[in-house]
């Protein structure tokens, strides 16, 4: 049952949220222990919340357009009183004393959460192989990563064990997971949905947003995240535009692009590849105008990437030097004692970012690498600008390949980053982008096409992603 | 080092002035910006910088700095950014300091120091620190037991003032502090109570020939905690210098601390690294883009500075140029006076000024008291002033009665009445006492009226203090004068 489902069926009163909630709950049981979708299962919470809006639809009130829904949100989501751990032992017994706004809107509008979700360290990772309480596993073949680093949300939603989930995505970590896994993730535009509370990886890249088995799932939760945070600076004035009523618009006259450099590059599946092409035919079947487009500078997206994400990095992770909170390995001095702390309680990507980006920004070595990066970041941001003159919104491939197999990337960095080559562009460019399944590729797993738009044109975005979720295989 | 030498060396000095601004909540979150509360009371996620958590500008910054532009002639550029300044420290929060880097919020600004414009490169904003505590081993650090950190002060809004290197002497950079200082409080801006730290000062001094245009090595001297130290400080890092360049040593580019006790300063211990600070744009905050609305509300909103004021006071009450600037430069002591003069019925301006800078500065010196917490209000100098105008009493019984007001809340009147000082002025009684003065004393009389010059002064004098004593110290002199000669005729 879709969210969308559920939350019409409680707000009538034919379904009771409670009931909801332990079908999903059940679901836990059974195949928890295998997929490890969840850092922590908040069982008795969101009974306590499934009853109150229960409570509220017995009174006549309405609980709001998610009243009922059960929601799985990353670890790195801060929850009042409950443990946030960002996948880190870093973070060992700290318990946020505030609740991050999106998380607000979710509980304001009806949402339960069900549970925190794995994730890599930090959502440094592409496989939620990084998480210092062992990785999540891929719902479809227990044998193959979720994608990451919000595998656990991805692999929850798809399993069953919420009906929707909330992730955070730098350089692809909602997209990519989405499309291992089968379902619809959504980066919306940096600053279209408040930081506030979202435990920083890099600052200027990171934004939440929803995973759903349906379009309209997500537009439905995208719908309640997004707008104004006063505690946000970098949140946009702007009220978003409703992304569910533009759902049934269609896609006739939608000028579609596809982009070269990301569709037809090395690394990228065949399978992958003919999906990108048989959704973009579905497109244009629908009425769109589709053309191939060029952004050259996005062959240098993840370069710039593997900077500036490590670069803001390694100053927001400085915080977690054993003084305040969290783990702390005692030491004679106060130097001592941070490199010990720091030394046990990270992780090894953890770490090998944080050398990176301090590098980067070093005496010396700043013009070379960061100032470059932005350089990149600016060019790719003026390709999108040239592409978008022509095009209402872009396709590709969301992840050059389909679920990997565990432990398959983990000793090869490279490779692993290069799991986010197609998605990075418009993480750099600050721009909208979702990914949607589309028919199944090597050994029958899912595949993902990505659909890009530019900054605060989610609504159309949604055009296509629905037309797409109409035509998939 | 003998003295010619010296001549032929001039110091340059630039000066960093940090002056906490006194904004009612902190730079990037609402927590209260005071002084002194409880350890740890004034914090919140954000200043604590709790994972998740977000700065958000304070816009009253932003106007106090608009308003020091005003004030001081800086251009504010269309956008600056804030950076963060990356290093470890326990009593900061987040391991990095927001501050600014390349784009700060003021650039070339100047100050006119006696004359002398100084230039100022940039002032810019940046959150202040937490403060440590360390605990046994008398406080200092490689003792300690353990160390405390309070938060407090974390996140309270600073402005780093940055002059250019156009001071050339000790005195000159007291004179620019001053000056500096004066301007702050004046716009409102902030506490510049360099005692409790929310002014700090650290000065980049080198030397070199006169004449030279070089620049010699620069060493930054830190840890002075008033004015006076800052000129000890300077004066003492120029003459360390010159001996050194004159034993043909080589002036080494450090940081060193001014020790208040043995009146030199000392060269720390470089640490390694600590130079590189990794600065790079804040991705948290938007670029900083003052409206015109902004810029225009903080030039219409300007007060009087302080150099406009000491050229009206000097102009308006008939003081001295020296006179007018211990009114501007002691804090609130022109605004007491000034608050006397308006409550004044008898006197002049001139008189407020001259009790002010005279018997009332020395007392506030003696005490270290501010002219805002004296038991005297402006009102009751006043009336001080009023009771010599009117001849009440002399000026020099005045000075006792303000001794007593100044240490307990009396009035003047009050005093004047209790020790009976009022002066007796009714000429009918003076005459009888006049009139007794040279029936007791016939003698003397005679002796007036046939005596030369000498001799005549000598007795009205004798007979001036007779009649004085008669009346207890109480006739008004000059009416006993007139009296006394009258009737000696
Ligand atoms: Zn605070």
């Amino acid at each position: 049952m879709t969210a969308v489902e559920i939350a019409r069926d409680v707000r009538a009163g034919t379904r009771r949220a409670r009931d909801v909630l332990e079908e999903h709950l059940a679901r836990v049981d059974e195949r928890e222990a295998e997929v490890h979708a969840f850092n922590l299962v908040l069982t008795d919470e969101a009974r306590n919340a499934a009853d109150a809006i229960d409570a509220a639809v017995a009174a006549g009130a309405d609980p709001g357009p998610l009243a009922g829904v059960p929601v799985a949100v990353k670890d790195n989501l801060c929850t009042r009183g409950v443990p946030t751990t960002c996948g880190s032992r870093i973070l060992d017994g700290w318990c946020p004393p505030y609740t991050a706004t999106v998380l607000e809107r979710i509980s304001a509008a009806g949402g339960v959460v069900v549970g925190k979700t794995n994730c890599d360290e930090f959502a440094m990772g592409s496989s939620t192989e990084n998480s210092a309480f062992g990785p999540t596993r891929n719902p479809h073949d227990v044998r193959r990563v979720p994608g990451g680093s919000s595998g656990g949300s991805a692999a929850a939603v798809v399993a069953g064990f919420a009906a929707v989930g909330l992730g955070s995505d730098t350089g692809g970590s909602i997209r990519q997971p989405a499309s291992l896994c089968g379902v619809v993730g959504v980066k919306p535009t940096y600053g279209r949905v408040s930081r506030s509370g979202l435990v920083a990886f890099a600052s200027s890249l990171d934004q939440v947003g929803p995973f759903a088995s349906t379009v309209a799932d997500a537009a439905l939760v995208l719908d309640v995240i997004a707008g104004p945070d006063p505690l946000d600076s970098t949140s946009v004035a702007e009220t978003p535009p409703s992304t569910t009523d533009a759902l049934s618009a269609g896609v006739e006259g939608l000028r579609v692009g596809v982009v070269e450099e990301l569709t037809d590059t090395d690394g990228v599946q065949p399978e992958v590849r003919a999906a990108v092409e048989s959704a973009a035919a579905a497109l244009a079947h629908a009425g769109a105008k589709v053309e191939r487009v060029s952004t050259p500078s996005a062959r240098y997206g993840i370069s710039a990437y593997y900077l500036i994400a490590p670069a803001e990095a390694s100053s927001n992770l400085a915080r977690y030097d054993g003084v305040r909170y969290g783990l702390r390995v005692d030491a004679e001095d106060v130097a001592t004692m941070n490199a010990r702390t720091r030394a046990a309680g990270f992780g090894e990507e953890v770490k090998r970012r944080i050398m990176l980006g301090t590098y980067a920004l070093s005496a010396g070595y700043y013009d070379a690498y960061y100032r470059k990066a932005q350089r990149v970041r600016t060019l790719i941001i003026r390709d999108f600008a040239r592409v978008y003159e022509s095009c209402d919104v872009l396709v590709a491939p969301t992840s050059p390949t389909v679920a990997f197999p565990l432990g398959a990337r983990t000793d090869d960095p490279l490779a692993m980053y290069l799991s986010d080559v197609c998605t990075v562009p418009s993480s750099l460019a600050g721009h909208a982008s979702m990914s949607v399944p589309f028919g199944t590729g090597e050994a029958g797993l899912p595949v993902g096409v990505q659909v890009l738009a530019p900054a605060l044109a989610e609504p159309i975005m949604f055009r296509a992603a629905a037309a797409l979720e109409a035509a998939a295989p | 080092m003998s003295a010619e030498r010296a001549d032929d060396y001039e110091a340059v000095i630039g000066l960093e002035v940090h002056t906490e601004l006194s904004t009612a909540t902190k730079l990037f979150c609402g927590c209260p910006n005071e002084f002194g509360a409880e350890p740890n009371t004034n914090v919140c996620p954000v200043c604590l910088g709790l994972p998740g958590s977000l700065p958000v500008l304070n816009e009253a910054a932003v106007e106090y700095a608009l308003r020091l532009a005003a004030a001081l002639g800086f251009r504010v550029p269309e956008r600056s950014i804030f950076a963060r300044k990356n290093y470890f420290y326990p009593d900061m929060p987040k391991d990095f300091q927001i501050s600014q880097y390349e784009e700060p919020i003021l650039a070339d600004g100047s100050l006119d120091v006696e004359g002398v414009s100084i230039g100022i490169e940039r002032a810019h904003l940046e959150e202040d620190t937490g403060k440590t505590v360390h605990v046994g081993g008398g406080g200092r650090i490689h003792e300690a037991d353990h160390s405390l950190v309070d938060y407090n002060r974390a996140g309270v809004p600073l402005m780093e003032i940055v002059s250019r290197p156009d001071l050339r002497s000790a005195e000159q950079a007291r004179g620019y502090v001053t000056e500096l200082r004066g301007v702050l409080h004046s716009l409102g801006l902030s506490d510049v109570k360099m005692e409790e730290g929310s002014l700090r000062v650290d000065a980049n001094v080198s030397v070199r020939k006169v004449g030279s245009s070089d620049l010699g090595t620069k060493v930054e001297v830190k840890n002075m905690n008033s004015l006076r130290s800052i000129g000890r400080a300077i004066d003492f890092e120029i003459e360390r210098q010159v001996v050194q360049v004159e034993a043909g040593e080589r002036v080494v580019q450090e940081t060193r601390h001014w020790d208040e006790a043995d009146g030199r300063t000392h060269g720390m211990r470089t640490k390694e690294g600590s130079s590189d600070y990794r600065y790079f744009p804040e991705p948290d905050l938007v670029p900083l883009a003052p409206t015109d609305e902004q810029r225009q509300h903080a030039a219409a909103s300007l007060p009087e500075l302080p150099a406009a004021r000491r050229a009206r006071l000097a102009a308006d009450w008939d003081l001295a140029d020296d006179q007018a600037r211990v009114l501007v430069d002691v804090d609130g002591l022109a605004d007491y006076a000034e608050a006397a003069v308006l409550a004044l019925t008898a006197g002049t301006r001139r008189d407020v000024a001259l009790w002010c800078t005279g018997d009332m500065l020395a007392y506030l010196r003696e005490v270290g008291a501010s002219p805002a917490v004296l038991p005297l209000p402006p009102d009751g100098l006043a009336e001080l002033i009023a009771l010599v105008a009117d001849g009440t009493i002399s000026r020099g019984q005045a000075k006792d009665v303000l001794g007593e007001c100044l240490r307990e809340p009396r009035r003047p009147k009050q005093v004047v009445e209790e020790r009976g000082l009022a002066q007796v002025s009714d000429e009918g009684e003076l005459a009888r006492f006049v009139d007794a003065v040279i029936a007791d004393h016939p003698d003397e009389v005679a002796a007036y009226r046939a005596g030369d010059e000498k001799e005549r002064k000598k007795k009205f004098g004798f007979l001036m203090g007779e009649a004085m004593k008669a009346t207890r110290g109480q006739g008004n002199p000059q009416l006993l004068r007139r009296l006394l000669e009258e009737n000696l005729g």
